[in-house]
């Protein structure tokens, strides 16, 4: 008995490493395409990959597993194209042997509830939002507040800021965005997905926030464009590098894209926070598409969805609040593709 | 009639399928074990244990890691949800095994089980949606006025009552471990000896009498044992108050504070995490909960155990 006993716990390890051994390997050929990653284009992605399956007949299966993951999953090679919505910087793409490119901009904007102003809009600089996060502004009626709105009526009341409490691209490119406004949120907390935020209250996802805002008076949160729209909650204006008031609209993002640094030479790392143009939103951030340099049969199949959602995918992502790239971006991303060869 | 020589093959085949199966559970749990470790290595050689446990900083960005407000968040949630859930708990086992009729006690006894069947994201997103703006608007403000005057118990409800803190979460997290608990009780309820209780109502004791002074002795050890395993299913808890606590590293100071738990840091955390040191951490954090699930586990079927063999 004792020896059958140790047989059997023999056999199963060894078949267990066989089963996982087997799950390890796995790659993916022919007319289906694998990518993981980001979630905010998701919605996005599947679309556009439906309208690419009736149009070519391949396969696009893309699972939001988040930008870190993403990431992860495109340097060890387990799927065909990487999402991430913060760009890697020049030097870690070549490290890891990546090619990258942007495919579409989102924009994030203030939602504010404040109910004594009604309709009328709120208008917000880099240095106040960057004070109310710091928990340095602490009511609606501070004079920092008030300079900026001379004829709104504001409130005595407290102001609860309100952040994403999971880690996020959003929250990646408001805090990249106050890093670059204000010294201080450099210094002292930096931007990146998850950050240590001081003050406010953490809601999870940008619904979480928006229904949050929607919810509590006196609150304000940072969300994706899209959420905002959505949920019918005010959005502020803000000022711009150049000084100029400007509103959150398709156009200001795509303003913002046009005049951000984006060059093939360093794979389109670029921020495109705190942009130069006169009409250009500050809180603009495009989201990536990552692939493995060494694998140009496959990067063909991959590039040949993108260029196609390039030419044809522009309504359906407006349809979804996502903006497209201006015409002289996929131009350059074209060259891009046609200097490594996989176009 | 299978022949002899069959018949010992047959056997062999059974022997071999079920206790297959069973090295698996044993399999899995030693797998799940040595990932988390593996995992979370890079974090314990560089933050080490009495560090990382002790430490409060959580910094994705400058890479600080400490898990000190998390491990103090998910202690607190699962403990105050416990005092909300184990009276209810005991009081709802009461009255199935000993106070209802048959019939009613049945009926209340698959509604629970049917509370219990909810999944748990269900709880969260109710408690985001629904519970959180009531507690914010009405419930909290309600205690602080008529609690906060009190000198040292008005600290527990001081700061502002958004409806995302601690408060909100233990109350979830105790709907969730009610019915749990409720079920391990009556199950010990009902293996007390008839003789016991009728020998004790035949000396005149009353209903209460009995309660107290036959069945929850003779079950004291299952009860907490059954305490121990609703601590456990807290501890361990994610989706129910992910939405609901904030995910805020400070350790809290009222009822009314965000803070985070082990488990919402992982899922709040886990899919963006961009760097391997950040991973590293949040694995190391899954390694110390299941280290501290484990324990506890442990423990209480060690309770439930003993009295089983009486």
């Amino acid at each position: 008995m004792k020896k059958m006993l140790t047989f059997l716990i023999l056999a199963v390890f060894v078949l267990s490493f066989l089963v996982f051994w087997k799950g390890a390997e796995g790659a993916s050929e022919g007319k289906l395409i694998n990518g993981a990653g980001a979630t905010f284009p998701y919605p996005l992605y599947s679309a556009w990959a439906s309208d690419y399956h009736k149009a070519t007949g391949v396969k696009i299966n893309y699972q939001p597993i988040g930008s870190g993951g993403g990431i992860r999953q495109i340097t060890e090679r387990t799927v065909d194209f990487g999402a991430s919505d913060m760009p890697l910087k020049p030097e870690e793409i070549e490290k890891k042997k990546l090619l990258q490119f942007p495919t579409v901009i989102g924009g994030v904007v203030i939602a504010y509830n404040l109910p004594e102003i009604g309709n009328k809009r709120l208008v917000l600089d880099g240095e106040t939002l960057c004070k109310i996060y710091l928990g340095e502004i602490k009511t609606w009626n501070d004079p920092q507040i008030k300079a900026l709105n001379p004829k709104l009526n504001l409130p005595y009341k407290p102001i609860t800021p309100v952040y994403r409490s999971d880690g996020s691209g959003t929250t990646s490119i408001f805090t990249h965005y106050l890093s670059d406004v204000c010294p201080k949120w450099a210094k002292e907390i930096g931007s990146g997905t998850s950050v240590n935020f001081r003050a406010g209250i953490g809601a999870k996802g940008n619904e979480g926030v928006a229904n949050y805002v929607k919810r509590t008076p006196y609150s304000l949160g940072y969300v994706e464009y899209a959420y905002a729209l959505q949920n019918k909650i005010m959005v502020s204006d803000l000022k711009n590098r150049k000084g100029k008031v400007v509103s959150p609209t398709p156009e200001s993002f795509k303003e913002a894209a046009k005049t951000s640094d984006l060059r093939a030479e360093k794979h389109f790392y670029a921020w495109m926070t705190n942009a130069e143009g006169e009409k250009a939103w500050p809180i603009v951030g495009a989201t990536y598409i990552l692939l493995a340099k060494e694998r140009p049969q496959i990067n063909k199949q991959v590039i040949k969805f993108f260029d196609w959602a390039y030419k044809n995918g522009d309504q359906r992502a407006l349809e979804l609040y996502y903006i497209p790239l201006p015409a002289e971006v996929k131009a350059k991303i074209r060259e891009y593709w046609k200097a490594h060869g996989i176009y | 009639m299978l022949s002899n020589k069959k018949q010992y093959y047959f056997n062999l085949f059974f022997f071999f399928v079920t206790a297959s199966s069973a090295f698996v559970v044993i399999l899995v749990v030693v797998g799940i074990f040595l990932v988390l470790f593996k995992e979370a290595f890079p974090a314990i050689s560089r933050y080490g244990i009495i560090r990382f446990i002790f430490s409060s900083s959580w910094d994705p960005v400058r890479e600080i890691f400490g898990g000190a407000v998390p491990l103090v968040g998910t202690l607190t949630t699962s403990f105050l949800a416990l005092i909300v859930a184990v009276p209810v708990a005991l009081g709802i086992a009461v009255f199935i095994t000993e106070v209802a009729p048959k019939r009613l006690g049945e009926i209340i006894g698959m509604a629970i089980e049917l509370l219990a069947a909810i999944p748990s994201i269900i709880y969260g997103m109710w408690g985001l949606f629904t519970l959180a703006p009531l507690q914010a608007k009405y419930i909290e403000p309600f205690l602080q006025n008529l609690l906060g005057g009190i000198p040292l118990l008005g600290r527990l409800f001081s700061g502002n009552t958004l409806g995302i803190d601690i408060f909100t979460a233990s109350i979830i997290l105790s709907i969730m471990i009610t019915p749990f608990t409720a079920a391990v009780a009556r199950d010990a309820f009902l293996v007390v000896p008839p003789v016991l209780k009728e020998s004790a109502y035949g000396m005149g004791a009353t209903k209460w009498e009995v309660i107290k002074d036959v069945v929850f002795p003779y079950c004291k050890m299952s009860i907490l044992g059954g305490i121990g395993l609703s601590l456990g299913r807290a501890l361990g808890e994610t989706m129910a108050v992910a939405f609901v606590l904030g995910n805020l590293n400070q350790f809290p100071t009222s009822l009314f504070s965000p803070t985070a738990t082990v488990t919402v840091k992982l899922a709040n955390e886990f899919t963006e995490a961009d760097k391997d040191i950040h991973l590293a951490a949040l694995f190391y954090l899954a390694f110390l909960l299941f280290i501290m699930s484990l324990t506890i586990l442990g423990v209480s079927k060690y309770f439930i155990h003993k009295t089983q063999k009486k």
